[in-house]
């Protein structure tokens, strides 16, 4: 970068102020061969040279209410098996180097998503601690002024999770919300309950 | 330069709980959001660019057999950090309803025409100088359920990435002077004026072409800043 490109050209002002994706997105962004748009993403994030299991996660997104929402966009995003981001912030050696780690899909009639991906592995955490496996979540929805950040963490992972510098910081009666269990057809279950009782525990970042 | 991404920027957003706004009332959390360290998962996020772009994609005027109805505008600006450093190749999708407020979304049923030379979705990725650009129609506005004779401003939906997945940001442009501000919950849930001014493009003679189009900027700041900056803080 030249030094004119480095400075700072306008004082911070502050940054744009988020919106609603409303009820009209599927078309630009989730249009599934619905719409006559091309997709740029895909609830499908397991590349063919992705190392790792292959792994199946599926939930509804519930209301207030407990009312299916049928109208949200979830995005995911994680690392590789080996605990590997694709950003080069994570600078490790990727021979994996088509897996992104990124899905976007949409919930249908009865709010339910499906991703196809697979487990991740543990990432480097604050001081030095290790991560148990998860997966970054964000939640969009008409009616959602600014997207909702959550995790999904493995049932199976549970010896990690009490180390885990993020669900350490989680009420214990709340941290089940955040752990996906295998279904009996072996994909995780993963509801995002947007507002009550059982409500997801979402994150400040 | 390592970014950093201070939670004080994010005020600016609307709350999640808008009563003007009516379906906040069953799809916000009530339950405190949990304040967790920034980590490897949140400091990193998908870096997508001309892979996933076609050249093509930024005209949405040209993506059937004949054009478009409407008033054909260029929309362009650049996607900047909180230090106002341009953000080069970075992902704008856009979506919008056509020029008589339609949207082609089968949910969409408001009695207007749809188009048959228009879409509406859009994409660009940004330039070394973290510009963007855009040609449509003006969309038109639209009525919606949200009360009596509630209606909703012009306005192009936008969705961007940024340097990770804490820049991610979902908004709206709109257009200067539009006589439905004052009436519109989804515009006013943002509290104060001037980071409502960062939601509406501005007019310009110079982006606009002779005899073609009218011309507007909008640029989009997006969270990061230098975790080092070089000039010290002042007040002023
Ligand atoms: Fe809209």
């Amino acid at each position: 970068m030249t030094d004119a490109a480095n400075k700072p050209q306008m004082k911070s002002a502050g940054i744009t102020p988020s919106a609603t994706v409303g009820p009209y997105f599927k078309y630009g962004l989730t249009p599934a061969g619905v719409y006559p748009v091309r997709d740029a993403f895909s609830p499908t994030v397991a590349t063919p040279d992705a190392q790792g299991d292959r792994i199946r996660i599926t939930g509804r997104v519930l209301d207030g209410d407990g009312k299916p929402v049928s109208d949200s966009m979830i995005e995911i995003w994680q690392a590789d098996a080996a605990g590997r981001y694709a950003h080069p912030r994570d600078g490790g050696a990727k021979p994996n180097a088509s897996f992104k780690g990124f899905g976007r899909g949409d919930t249908n009639a009865d709010g339910r998503y499906a991703f196809e991906t697979i487990k991740p592995g543990s990432v480097a955490g604050p001081g030095g601690k290790q991560q148990a496996p998860h997966i970054v979540v964000a939640v969009f929805a008409r009616g959602m002024p600014k997207h909702l950040y959550t995790r999904i963490y493995f049932a199976e992972d549970a010896a990690n999770h009490a180390g885990d510098p993020v669900l350490m910081l989680v009420p214990t009666d709340r941290r089940n919300t955040i752990v996906a269990k295998r279904g009996i057809d072996g994909a995780y279950v993963f509801d995002i309950r947007i507002q009550g009782g059982d409500e997801t525990v979402f994150f400040d970042l | 330069m390592t970014l950093i991404y201070p939670r004080s920027s994010t005020t600016v957003h609307p709350a999640s709980d808008y009563a003007p706004y009516r379906s906040t009332a069953k799809r916000h959390p009530q339950k405190p959001l949990v304040v967790i360290p920034h980590t490897m998962s949140e400091l990193t996020g998908p870096l997508y660019g001309h892979d996933v772009v076609r050249s093509t994609e930024f005209d949405l005027t040209a993506q059937h057999k004949g054009e478009p109805i409407g008033e054909r505008i260029i929309v362009t600006g650049r996607v900047l950090d909180e230090d106002g450093r341009p953000q080069p190749g970075t992902l704008v999708e856009i979506w919008q309803a056509n020029a008589c407020g339609r949207y082609v979304h089968v949910v969409d049923q408001h009695p207007a025409p749809l188009d048959p030379n228009f879409t509406g979705a859009g994409r660009a990725v940004t330039d070394a100088d973290g510009r963007y650009r855009f040609i449509t129609i003006k969309p038109g506005a639209y009525p919606w359920g949200n009360h009596p004779n509630a209606w909703r401003p012009n306005h192009i939906h936008f969705s961007l990435f940024g340097s990770s997945f804490l820049s991610r940001i979902v908004t709206q442009m709109y257009f200067p002077g539009d006589p439905l501000f004052p009436y519109d919950p989804i515009f006013q849930s943002v509290t104060d004026a001037r980071d409502r001014e960062r939601m509406i493009a501005r007019f310009d003679l110079d982006v606009t072409k002779p005899d073609w189009a009218l011309g507007y900027q909008f640029d989009i700041v997006l969270r990061g800043r230098n975790a080092t900056p070089t000039e010290e803080p002042h007040d002023d």
